[in-house]
């Protein structure tokens, strides 16, 4: 797939020699709460089966930016995008689509862990059952698949009619993003997944989205810019709801191209 | 030096007041509590749970209160049974449903309103509505009045219970392409449900001591009621009745009833605290 | 299926055979706006049994559905409101028509004459509202006081716990109580003392006078009273702890003592609680019915002074005679009673509410 040319018009936030197949393509994307505007022309091209990162300081806008992908937001009636955003061409923002399909096309792990108040297996055959009917069978190799995928099966299997709140923390994350991958969506988007955890469930978590990246095209927004570095494939910095620079991790963490990056990367702001 | 011997003094004598204010409304709830318990443990008794009321100046212990345990029994279910859901329905709507929008703001001032309004006009409104229109005092009527006495605790405990539901929850659930409703049944309102219940349990024993609505409503019967037509027994206005009565015998299952009353209320909202610890931690 | 599964599923074998997402980039996306399967290229085994479903609109159709009975439940609140409000008004409305607000001053309750007036009862329940209040404000002050600071922390949960339960006793077990207990002893070992006391002194003895009964505007207030400590006590407690630890400890910094933190910091900090609290107590003190019948003696008469003689109020003339009362010109009254009731209780919870509101928004600007 070719890029729009106008993708990058209004920032030279992009080096102009990458090109990679967009599984997501945000255009002039602006964002508001109220009359507050959170999200400034935001233009950018998430490539497909790749960790994409968005880092940058408390308030820049980068878990609105996440949010606006499943259009999460329309649940305040305060809060306003506009703009496109295409998933394989398609606008998701005028979609006249149900929320839900796009939804269940782009999954999403939240800050804290979510798990619903039932027991483990029903917390993933939840989601599975609101788009297809499976027999019982189909649905415990479904669930146990999922279990599998985000390496927590060994730790369940055989606590599965327990309920999800039992869990530690670092399982419960997993266990939502079984969640979200058992009703096999394209893009997982993870909004500072690990921000609860402690430093082991961390790693457990960060050699999961290493895995996921094979199917799924990955978004994670986080604050930590060693997480950035060590699971993402591409950048995306944010301040003040601007997309300051996007590039490939390692060229964004060695040598970024602007100067606002290089001061927050290495810590001199931020 | 003496200003601070003066401040000293004057804090320890505020002190001592609170203590004192503190003393002096346990000793009244130990007091109604002791009376409660002495009187009403006398009149207890096989025949007061099986026998049905007795005529006035019969000997102490002969006849019961099973109609009007039965009455009131019934009319505290059904009541339950209609203003739980409603209450339930409402709380959804304030907790879920733009709950910053005229409406849910109108409706929860009124609902705090109807929460300490006086449950005699309740009664007057009921009366007003169904016994007027149906030509006799019923039972039906009695339940419709607790019921709307129930509504406004149910909505409030609800309503409280759901905004404690943490905004992620929600929003995973949503995440996943759930539908609205689903999100509310499956998800928000099952993560509530101890809480959700605590208020029922709440409302139940609200109501198992309502007189005032009761009075024009389903009135008082002597006799058993089969149905909920006519004129249905219950303990409240019974126990108004027989103690006001000069009977002796009667004043004494008064006692009885209300020894009655206290246990259920009482148990009824320690195990809603219980309920409702358990659902915090 | 099995087979298929553990290929899918991945033990061992290290690539999933489908890829969904590659798979999808091959559908045009006018596949997906239409609303068919979003997985149109799976394997058969996989699409028998888990077809996404098509366009979701019985979900669609169950928001609505579920939405509009919620709101509908939502609305009747406010329609039980206006249905209370009219059914007095109609109610009363022969009263209203024959006395005008005449009603309210005019001394008389006459169902043989049909000469109807509301000063009675209207003097009653405002008499012993204000002997509840008087004796309940100080002393749930009190009660917040110590359960917010002077309680160890352990005795705090159940002292606490044992004042709402007493919120909790229903009215009718006070009235009994008041009746049967209280109002004996009062009149044994209050009344008859300062009878004996104030014999001959003019106004005193006026204040103490009538039948060593028990009963009365007095026994009333008192197992008001009783009945409101716990409500207001609770609501005390509850704005007490709003107040921000670090204002108290900055006045405890100063040297300052717990009560110079609570008369002077506390309080003022959190007084349109405090009032709203207070309110909220007047509020059950003017519509409570059975604390009040069992006790008040029920006598229309307005010419003793004695805080200890029979009285009315409008609750327990209610209470007596509605039930019984000849449709016509003394039911109306009686609703108009029960209006007057419904206004003053209404305008006293109102303000108590905005009062408790403002804290409220108050405390969200603060923090």
């Amino acid at each position: 797939m070719t890029l729009p040319s106008d993708s990058f018009s209004t920032e030279e936030a992009l080096p102009a020699e990458e090109a990679f197949s967009a599984k997501l393509s945000i255009q002039d994307l602006n964002f508001y709460y109220g009359k507050f505007q959170a999200l400034n022309h935001i233009n950018l091209d998430i490539p497909a089966n790749c960790v994409t990162a968005f880092i940058g300081p408390s308030g820049c806008g980068k878990s609105t930016l996440l949010r606006t992908f499943n259009r999460m937001f329309e649940l305040y009636p305060e809060q306003r995008a506009v703009g496109r955003i295409l998933l394989d061409g398609e606008d998701l923002l005028a979609s006249r689509q149900d929320v839900a399909l796009i939804r269940a096309r782009i999954g999403m792990v939240f800050q804290k862990p979510t798990p619903f108040p039932m027991s483990i297996f029903d917390n993933i055959a939840f989601g599975v059952k609101l788009f297809e009917s499976l027999s019982r069978i189909d649905m415990e190799e479904r669930v146990e698949w999922a279990l599998k995928k985000a390496a927590l099966w060994d730790e369940v299997k055989d606590k599965l009619p327990q309920s999800g709140a039992s869990l530690s923390g670092g399982q419960q994350q997993r266990l939502c993003i079984a969640r979200c991958i058992a009703i096999r969506p394209e893009i997982l988007l993870l909004d500072e997944p690990c921000s609860a955890l402690d430093p082991i469930s961390t790693a457990r978590i960060e050699e999961l989205i290493a895995e996921l990246k094979a199917d799924y095209t990955v978004i994670i927004v986080t604050h930590n810019m060693q997480q950035a570095a060590r699971v993402s494939d591409y950048t995306a910095y944010m301040y003040l709801g601007d997309l300051v620079e996007f590039g490939e991790t390692g060229q964004m963490f060695f040598k970024p191209s602007r100067r606002e990056t290089e001061d927050y990367i290495t810590g001199r702001f931020g | 030096m003496a200003h601070f011997v003066r401040r000293k003094r004057l804090n320890r004598v505020a002190l001592t007041l609170a203590f004192a204010a503190m003393l002096f409304g346990m000793f009244w709830l130990a007091w109604i509590l002791w009376e409660t318990l002495r009187l009403g443990f006398e009149s207890l008794s096989l025949s007061f749970i099986t026998e049905n009321m007795p005529p006035p100046n019969e000997p102490l212990g002969a006849g019961g209160l099973a109609n009007a345990i039965w009455g009131s029994l019934t009319m505290v279910a059904l009541a339950t049974f209609i203003g739980a859901p409603v209450g339930i329905l409402s709380g959804i709507y304030l907790a879920e449903y733009d709950p910053r929008g005229w409406l849910a703001v109108t409706v929860r001032f009124v609902n705090d309103l109807l929460l300490s309004a006086p449950s005699i006009i309740i009664g007057l409104f009921v009366y007003a509505v169904m016994v007027v229109r149906m030509r006799q005092f019923s039972g039906w009527a009695g339940a419709v009045a607790l019921a709307l006495i129930v509504i406004p605790v149910v909505i409030r405990t609800t309503e409280n219970m759901l905004a404690l539901i943490p905004a992620g929850l929600r929003e995973a659930a949503y995440a996943l392409g759930t539908p609205k409703w689903k999100v509310i049944l499956r998800i928000t309102l099952a993560a509530a449900r101890a809480g959700v219940l605590t208020g029922v349990l709440l409302a139940v024993a609200r109501i198992s001591g309502e007189t005032a609505p009761l009075l024009f409503t389903a009135l008082n019967n002597q006799f058993w009621s089969t149905g909920l037509s006519g004129p249905t027994a219950n303990l409240p206005v019974t126990i108004l009745q027989f103690a006001m009565s000069p009977y002796e015998n009667w004043q004494h299952l008064a006692w009885g009833g209300v020894f009655l009353i206290t246990l259920i209320v009482l148990g009824l909202n320690v195990l809603a605290r219980t309920l409702s610890r358990k659902f915090s931690s | 299926m099995r087979g298929y599964f553990a290929r899918f599923v991945g033990d061992g074998v290290p690539t999933p055979i489908i890829r969904v997402p590659k798979t999808r980039g091959n559908i045009p996306p006018t596949a997906v706006m239409d609303g068919g399967p979003l997985f149109p290229v799976m394997s058969t085994a996989m699409s028998v049994s888990a077809a996404r479903r098509g366009p979701l609109l019985p979900n669609a159709l169950a928001d609505r559905l579920f939405g509009g009975v919620a709101r509908a439940a939502a609305l009747l609140t406010l329609a039980s409101l206006l249905g209370i409000i009219l059914s007095l008004v109609i109610g009363a409305w022969p009263a209203i028509r024959a006395f005008g607000p005449g009603f309210l001053t005019h001394n008389a309750w006459d169902p043989v004459r049909e000469d109807f007036g509301g000063l009675v009862m209207i003097y009653g329940t405002l008499m012993t509202s204000a002997i509840a209040l008087l004796i309940a404000t100080p002393v749930s002050f009190g009660i917040a006081l110590f359960l917010t600071e002077l309680a160890p922390a352990w005795l705090k949960r159940p002292l606490g716990t044992a004042i709402e339960l007493l919120a909790a006793v229903p009215s009718i077990v006070y009235g009994m109580w008041g009746l049967m207990v209280f109002g004996p002893v009062l009149a044994r070992y209050v009344q008859q003392p300062l009878q004996a006391l104030f014999a001959g002194t003019p106004v005193l003895g006026a204040l103490v006078s009538g039948p060593p009964v028990g009963i009365g505007i007095l026994s009333a207030g008192i197992i008001l009273s009783i009945m409101i400590i716990p409500f207001i006590a609770s609501v005390m407690r509850d704005v007490f702890e709003v107040t921000p630890p670090l204002l108290k400890e900055s006045a405890y910094g100063l040297g300052a003592t717990t009560w110079e933190v609570v008369w002077r910091i506390v309080l003022p900090y959190t007084k349109t609680g405090v009032l709203g609290g207070i309110m909220l107590g007047l509020g059950r003190a003017l519509g409570e019915t059975m604390a009040v019948t069992f006790v008040i003696g029920n006598m229309n008469q307005l010419g003793s002074p004695s805080l200890f003689e029979a009285a009315n109020s409008i609750t327990s003339a209610l209470a007596n005679e509605f039930a019984e009362a000849a449709p016509g010109l003394h039911q109306a009254s009686l609703i108009y009673l029960g209006l007057v009731l419904f206004l003053i209780t209404f305008t006293v919870l109102v303000f108590s509410r905005l009062l408790l509101l403002g804290l409220q928004r108050n405390e969200g600007r603060r923090t």
